[in-house]
């Protein structure tokens, strides 16, 4: 492409970043919260102990301040694959817009409706039904997150479609190819219970800080006792589908797994980065990042990607140039082949109109024929460089969020322990870590979706679209204004829901 | 069962679920009239009290119906959704942006530490109601009076510059539909504009009728239901009155170019019979409803006129989009123009979409109960003053 707006793809990409980085702020609360309170009220209803419904009530209104600004931010989302993603939304719409909608029919309205009697139908329907409604909206959320996670992981992985040549799209053929596709599968369940640590991690923090503070002393003690074992069972899943992750990203997105360990020369036996810091950046037309320092886990790359330590891992310069040996094209040879796939779709609707079909069945096979690299085909005349990700984003967010992913199971661990020992309060420094903890698992979370994201860049539809084909056609200014309006908004809520937040915990469950 | 049914009446099937959405959001909307009306009923502020938090327990609804509509359309009609939600960029994010703010506005609006003041949230609420329900109105007006826009699939395969399909062809974004004077349109998409919000005002009053029981409350409500009414009747008869004398935009049907009829939108009423009692028996219900409310003092209007809501603006996207007509005409380049053939999805994603829409039944249903079982007895004040979790 000889004229691309760069100032167009970019702010477009930094609108979407903001948009979802602030709305992932309030969801894993409350995917995760909305079980906890359910457990609490399961609880009350089998007990009928008035201080469970007292714990349920305070950790609603908790939740209730984070949902409103959870909704307020993800309408945004919705509507910004056609505001700012308009080729996008033709290009992949017939497939991607499928899950978008089931998610409004199925989830959206499950949760909002149910939400109205959990929070104001305490006196207007029976106890079971209130319980139900408050389960309901603990699924309605996750369901919600089901069909939101399957859009994503279609991204990933584009399956269960075929491209039209006459309707110049890609259109769904195999729906449940789309929704058990493997990438979905493991981001849905990696994502819910990483939310579900978050939600956990919260609630101890807070009820932590009771317990220091000498105040809800009942509400701190069951709070923590169901919500660090909601963590600690919630962490060992994330540890487990966070591994499985591994060797999909591999499998399906080699380029983003070799960013996220900043491996450039493929190698069998490789070995896992368990802490890096990098040094300046030598050459900056390669983007090579060079570790200033490094521990390594000999062989433990190579089983992470394939549960064989001796096994090849491809690096970044292997993907980029290619391998003969291990059989790997490079970025040209697909881009070439992507140039093929596009002037081959050109040359067979214009010998479409023509009425000359043998041309344009030939064309047609061309065109099929490298179908798979179509999205390279955008980068034709540019330099292969581009296609790679940002590396030391990659590597850095990958890096904390499973260290962090392993101190939070530890945690959970060692509040268990002392809890089954009657022994949590007099440990001030676990109470005190609990509580420091609530900044630490919302950076872990965020930075899971800068892993998933940023490493695939620079394509919204793997190897199909590339960014710079996928965006509206509109000012650049435009975009840049609703950004800093977003962006303003968004911070001006976002300090409003915390001090709301710190007063009501401030005040506790007698009000 | 969905299998059997041609590409062509899944593509109607699914125009009609999208009219009933849009439907059921403009009928939804009373909880936008109603934030403008906080003031304008609430004298003191335990009056507000009320009134918000008797629009605080069906916010959500609202903004789910609006959500779900963007979805249905980008799932059946995403030629729609790139080219009206990329082009007319400045109209929608006006509306996402007033949606943002309403949000939390009933959240946050009496918790204490909510750094910008109760009023602050209340003038959210207040714009959210105006603009929202404004610009929606006109935006559906522009199905009828056209936009300025081109499409042409082929530039995906162009690579000289950005390979981008659709254009808007003024800098305005959208916008230009408040003062395009060709045909007199932006008198026509504000006359909507405002009809739609009038509506949602006189929908939010018999609400607040059928549900709050305050004396002063009610007072207020009789007056401001007469004048709200009358200038919803206004402008409303005057947008379908002039709507019947417009040029509309037709499909030929066998080469499926799209050329301008007089009239269009009264012959699709008298060719689709079906719309025009659907339009008659909606609009005998929309009156009906205001006239028990004002002149038998009866409560239970509201049903009537939002019954009477679902099914007049049911027809009227009826009438824009079967019979043979564009749905989003382009006033650019005609050809251009969008139609629930060539901007629909695959025939294979209508149909397992239809499945899904076997839930809406039981959706609704659930809605239906759950209204039902919170609206049972009239909101009070003593019950604003017990609520733990009032707004």
């Amino acid at each position: 492409m000889e004229n691309i707006d760069w100032s167009l793809v970019n702010w477009s990409r930094a609108q979407f970043a903001l948009t979802a980085m602030y709305h992932w702020i309030f969801v894993p609360l409350t995917l995760g919260i909305t079980f906890i309170i359910a457990i609490m009220e399961t609880i009350y209803v089998k007990t009928m102990d008035e201080k469970w419904k007292q714990i349920t009530k305070f950790w609603m209104a908790v939740f209730g301040i984070n949902f409103a600004i959870g909704v307020s931010t993800g309408i945004i989302l919705e509507f910004e694959f056609g505001t700012n993603w308009s080729n996008y939304s033709w290009f992949v719409g017939d497939i991607f817009g499928a899950p978008l909608a089931i998610e409004g029919i199925m989830a959206f309205f499950m949760e909002s409706t149910f939400i109205a009697i959990m929070f104001f139908g305490w006196n207007k329907v029976s106890k079971k039904v209130h319980l139900l409604s408050t389960w309901l909206v603990a699924f309605g959320s996750n369901l919600s997150a089901l069909w939101i996670l399957v859009a994503n992981g279609w991204m990933q992985n584009p399956v269960g479609m075929r491209f039209n040549p006459e309707t110049m799209r890609n259109e769904m053929n195999n729906f449940w190819e789309v929704l058990f596709n493997p990438v979905a599968v493991n981001k849905f369940i990696h994502t819910i219970m990483s939310s579900y640590i978050v939600g956990a991690v919260f609630v101890v923090g807070i009820s932590a800080w009771y317990i220091l503070k000498n105040r809800e002393e009942i509400l701190a003690k069951r709070s923590i006792i169901v919500a660090s074992i909601f963590g600690l069972a919630a962490s060992f899943a994330t540890i487990l589908t966070g591994d499985e992750s591994a060797r999909v990203v591999a499998k399906y997105q080699p380029m983003k797994f070799a960013a996220m360990e900043a491996l450039y020369n493929g190698k069998q036996n490789a070995p896992l980065v368990a802490i890096g810091f990098f040094g300046k950046s030598p050459n900056e037309a390669h983007r090579l990042e060079e570790f200033a320092m490094k521990i390594e886990i000999p062989n433990a790359l190579s089983y992470l990607a394939f549960l064989d330590p001796n096994a090849y891992v491809p690096g970044i310069s292997d993907l980029v140039h290619g391998n003969k040996e291990h059989n790997i094209p490079s970025y040209n040879e697909k881009i070439a082949s992507g140039k093929m796939a596009i002037d081959a779709l050109a040359a067979f609707k214009k010998a479409k109109k023509e009425g000359n079909e043998t041309l344009a069945q030939d064309q047609l096979k061309i065109f099929e024929n490298n179908f798979e690299n179509f999205g390279y085909g955008y980068y034709y005349g540019k330099d292969a460089h581009m296609l790679m990700p940002n590396v030391k984003l990659s590597f850095y967010s990958f890096h904390i969020m499973v260290i962090l992913g392993g101190y939070f199971m530890l945690l959970f661990i060692l509040i268990v322990y002392f809890m089954y020992k009657d022994k949590l309060t007099q440990k001030k420094w676990l109470l005190w870590a609990a509580i420091w903890t609530i900044p630490l698992v919302y950076i872990a979370s965020e930075a899971g979706w800068v892993v998933a994201e940023v490493g695939r860049q620079p394509w919204v539809i793997q190897d199909l679209m590339p960014n710079i084909a996928a965006v509206s056609r509109i000012d650049a200014s435009a975009v840049q204004t609703t950004f800093f309006l977003f962006l303003l908004v968004f911070t001006v809520l976002l300090i409003a829901e915390i001090k709301i937040m710190l007063n009501q915990i401030k005040k506790g469950s007698q009000h | 069962m969905f299998e059997q049914l041609s590409h062509l009446a899944l593509q109607q099937y699914w125009w009609a679920i999208v009219s009933l959405l849009g439907a059921l959001l403009v009928f939804l909307l009373f909880i936008q009239g109603g934030q403008t009306l906080i003031y304008t009923l609430g004298k003191n502020e335990i009056q507000r009290k009320i009134i918000i938090n008797t629009l605080g327990r069906k916010w959500e609804l609202t903004f789910t119906t609006l959500v779900t509509f963007g979805g249905a359309f980008f799932a059946s009609f995403p030629l729609f959704y790139s080219t009206s939600f990329g082009g007319a960029y400045w109209v929608w994010m006006s509306i996402l942006f007033v949606f943002i703010i309403q949000a939390v506005s009933y959240e946050f609006r009496s918790k204490k530490g909510n750094f910008l003041g109760h009023k602050t949230y209340e003038v959210f609420l207040y714009i959210n109601g105006m603009i929202g329900s404004i610009l929606l109105g006109v935006a559906v007006s522009t199905f009828f009076t056209g936009s300025p826009f081109s499409v042409d699939l082929d530039n995906l395969v162009q690579l000289k510059n950005m390979p981008i399909i659709s254009s808007w062809e003024t800098p305005y974004h959208g916008l230009e539909a408040l003062w395009t004077l060709k045909s007199l349109a932006f008198m026509q998409n504000i006359t909507l504009g405002l009809a739609v919000f009038f509506l949602s005002r006189a929908l939010a009053l018999q609400y607040f009728q059928n549900q709050i029981d305050h004396k002063d409350i009610m007072d207020h409500t009789h007056k401001q239901l007469k004048i709200n009414v009358v200038l919803f009747l206004v402008f409303f008869l005057f947008w379908l009155i002039r709507l019947m004398f417009l040029n509309g935009f037709a499909v030929q049907v066998e080469t499926h170019e799209i050329y301008m009829v007089p009239n269009k939108y009264f012959y699709n009423l008298i060719e689709m019979p079906w719309t025009l009692v659907l339009l008659l028996v909606g609009v005998i219900n929309v009156i009906w409803g205001f006239f028990i409310n004002i002149f038998k003092k009866s409560d239970k209007g509201f049903w009537f006129t939002g019954i009477g809501t679902v099914m007049t603006v049911f027809t009227l996207f009826s009438i824009a989009g079967y019979n043979h007509t564009s749905f989003y005409p382009s006033t650019f380049d005609l050809q251009s123009s969008l139609t629930i053939e060539n901007a629909s999805s695959s025939k294979y994603t209508l149909t397992v979409m239809s499945y899904v829409s076997l839930m809406v039944p039981f959706v609704i249903a659930y809605i239906i109960y759950a209204w039902k079982k919170m609206d049972q007895n009239k909101l009070t004040q003593s019950e604003i003053e017990q609520e733990h979790h009032a707004y």
